[in-house]
């Protein structure tokens, strides 16, 4: 009797551990998540129903829908949205292309290869105050290497800062520089996934380099392009140190006329200059939203044109 | 077994948890002993680094650590903080520009008392003064107002570089600034400009008006005081008749200016020759400092406040006391620069005979102390600070040519009606 009841704790014990020990294996993740991601998200929800001045000791008193209807009659939204996205296409599009070639060329037999791949990844590894002010000063207006190396070929200094097209190309310079290589990276360790049977098939059957790469190398990369393209976006959406910098005084404007100013750029200076901290989580979770929304369509979008190859 | 098992995971995933938790906290300062580290923070430069090794070697169990942002970031950061609650340094400067809307939430700082009232000029004791009249910051320096110019310039533009002869050249008002500085365009060495940047000299201009961007009620009349929309008018003429070099003060391109010598004179309180000194090292001796167009005027100035966030506030206070002492202030004026709030110093021969090498021997403790008598006191609003860099942005649209000054000063008017949201 007393060895069946025990026997029977033990078997009870053993299924508890096979079926409880993973949920408390992944349990820190989602404590973690709990605490800096969950509960911030739900109560930048509840604040943003709220008039919530952050210098008056929080004071708060609750407005419903308020602060997204005024945010939706914002003309300087609008225009941090229309310049997010211009900046967004601007760095993100040519950003891929250059990375899906770099990776091409690394995936060939070259001498150093291996320093080759570590240098793509160098610029992800400096620190992105660092590269935007040293890009800041290669745009300077007065002064600027750029600016000097189109007086050599006789074309006028441009005062990148006070323009909308030129400020949102230097922008995009910066931010492409940084993530081509680390694309670059993730494509080239999806190549080496394809076998290499492949090729060989296809150079037996006399198809060109460029041939190869358009119906082999990116069919079978799909996935990763899918990957990239989202995790791009997401970043894109938030980009935000460096337009802050690339202004030169840590004012949240955006430049003399808010030509560069992004939507988390706009967010923060609502928030941490204004101290509307209601208004501010407002614009928070409407980019949650429009990132998520962009996450699908980017998803279904790429997904349909892999599958057309 | 099994058991032990179980509880081992749970053990150890709490103890991740908690761990990962407790990293976002930070350090502590400060440790045993009765040591005490006192954070000060601050933005460019106030002369205090020889002052913080004399009051060390007096006060042994007393640390100082000093950290310094730029102007804007410095002020959002301290506004955050004490939005928070945490994260403020023991000792927290603020500017003019921000010190009313500190006063607001005035609670936040420690009340410093009555004792020194009488040290300081009326006006700067009542700027920090909250409305149940506790104060919550000690007066650094005042800015006064006077124009820094490059002599040497002046002269291969076939301008008199004597510093009386220009000081009386424009002394009845801008518009003899004006007028020189065209004549000095027609013949200035290339790449020069007369001035640096719209956004400054507008500061100094309206500096001098009785009342600026506030009334005494604290509501904004950017729109209905003419003397804004006439401070506005006279800088774009400048800017028309390219006078501006089209920098924004505090930029790194501005910093660059200095060096490369592309401005040949700027509106210059106090604490502005410390700058100059800073940027402009390769021309000690050719720059030189006039009394400014129309007399009169402030621009900037200081405070050293306590939060009472701070966990050595008793500490604080005396640091921050003697850092604003009469003596103190005497000796960041001769080494720094900075002109002293406490009048009674004007008088003394060691500030009022104070000549500066730099500045061509220029008799910077005169000039600046004469501004500073002169200086009628503007009230300022809780939003200065802000609205000031508003009207640089708008005077930078008219400056990069994309603007009209209308179109400009309406965008102007609406974004300062933004900030009184």
């Amino acid at each position: 009797m007393a060895i069946n009841a025990l026997s029977s704790r033990r078997a009870a014990l053993s299924r508890l551990d096979s079926k409880g020990s993973p949920y408390l294996y992944v349990l820190p993740f989602f404590l973690l998540f709990g605490v800096f991601g969950l509960f911030p998200l739900i109560y930048t929800g509840y604040v943003s129903f709220n008039d919530w001045n952050l210098l008056d000791g929080g004071a708060h008193q609750w407005v419903g829908l308020a602060n997204y209807r005024e945010m939706l009659q914002d003309p300087y939204f609008w225009n941090s949205l229309g310049n997010t996205l211009s900046i967004w296409v601007l760095s993100t599009v040519p950003q891929l292309l250059a990375a899906l070639w770099i990776a091409h060329l690394l995936n060939h037999k070259l001498r150093a290869r291996t320093s080759l791949r570590m240098g793509v990844l160098l610029p992800n590894i400096t620190s992105i105050v660092a590269v935007t002010i040293v890009f800041t000063q290669l745009f300077g207006r007065d002064f600027g290497m750029v600016n000097w190396l189109l007086g050599l070929v006789g074309a006028g200094p441009i005062d990148w800062q006070a323009d909308t097209w030129s400020s949102h190309l230097a922008i995009s310079i910066i931010v492409a520089w940084r993530w081509t290589g680390y694309n670059a990276l993730i494509y080239l360790a999806s190549m080496q996934a394809i076998p290499h049977d492949m090729y060989e098939a296809a150079e037996l059957d006399g198809a060109s380099s460029a041939q190869q790469f358009w119906r082999i190398t990116v069919p079978q990369l799909r996935p990763t392009i899918i990957f990239t393209t989202v995790i791009s976006t997401i970043g894109g959406l938030q980009i935000m140190a460096e337009p802050l910098l690339f202004a030169g005084t840590s004012t949240p404007t955006g430049g003399s006329d808010r030509q560069f100013q992004t939507i988390a750029l706009f967010m923060y200076e609502q928030g941490f200059r204004e101290f509307r901290f209601g208004y501010a989580s407002a614009i928070a979770w409407t980019l949650c939203l429009i990132i998520a929304v962009f996450a699908i369509v980017n998803f279904l979008l790429t997904r349909r044109i892999a599958n057309e190859e | 077994m099994v058991f032990a098992r179980l509880a081992r995971v749970a053990a150890a995933a709490t103890v991740a948890a908690v761990a990962l938790t407790a990293c976002g906290s930070g350090g502590e300062s400060g440790g045993d002993g009765g040591d005490v580290t006192l954070n000060v923070s601050l933005f460019g430069n106030f002369g205090y680094q020889q002052l913080y090794q004399q009051y060390q070697q007096e006060h042994p169990n007393i640390k100082i650590r000093e950290r310094t942002a730029d102007y804007n970031a410095h002020h959002r950061d301290l506004a955050t903080h004490l939005a928070t609650n945490s994260g403020a340094a023991d000792i927290e400067a603020v500017d003019t520009g921000f010190i009313a809307q500190m006063r607001e939430v005035g609670n936040q700082f420690v009340d410093l008392g009555k004792d020194r009232e009488s040290e300081y000029l009326p006006w700067k004791w009542q700027a920090s003064l909250t409305k149940d009249g506790k104060q919550i910051g000690y007066g650094t320096d005042v800015g006064g107002l006077a124009i820094c110019y490059r002599r040497d310039l002046f002269q291969q533009a076939g301008l008199p570089a004597d510093r009386d002869q220009v000081s009386a050249a424009w002394a009845s008002g801008w518009d003899k600034y004006i007028q020189l500085g065209e004549q000095f365009t027609r013949k200035a060495p290339k790449g020069t400009a007369f001035f640096d940047g719209g956004g400054a000299l507008y500061n100094a201009v309206i500096g001098q008006a009785p009342v600026g961007f506030y009334d005494q009620d604290n509501t904004i009349v950017v729109k209905s005081n003419p003397e804004v929309r006439e401070a506005w008018n006279l800088v774009v003429q400048a800017i028309q008749a390219n006078l501006s070099a089209k920098l924004i003060e505090s930029s790194p391109e501005w910093n660059n200016g200095f060096a490369k010598g592309q401005f040949a004179t700027i509106a210059c309180p106090a604490w502005m020759m410390a700058k100059i000194k800073d940027q402009a090292k390769a021309f000690a001796g050719k720059w030189d400092v006039a009394a400014v167009p129309g007399g009169g005027g402030n621009w900037g100035g200081s405070y050293l406040t306590v939060p009472k966030q701070g966990k050595h506030v008793e500490e604080a206070k005396k640091l921050a006391a003697w850092l604003t002492a009469p003596e103190q202030q005497s000796k960041v004026f001769t080494t720094a620069g900075l002109l002293p709030s406490i009048p009674a110093l004007y008088d003394k021969p060691e500030i009022a005979a104070l000549k500066d090498p730099f500045f061509n021997n220029a008799p910077v403790g005169k000039i600046f102390t004469t501004a500073a008598k002169e200086l009628k006191p503007q009230y300022q609003g809780p939003r200065a600070g802000d609205i000031q860099t508003t009207i640089r942005d708008g005077l930078s649209r008219v400056e990069q040519g994309k603007q009209s000054s209308d179109e400009s000063w309406q965008q102007t008017v609406s974004d300062v009606e933004r900030l009184a949201k």
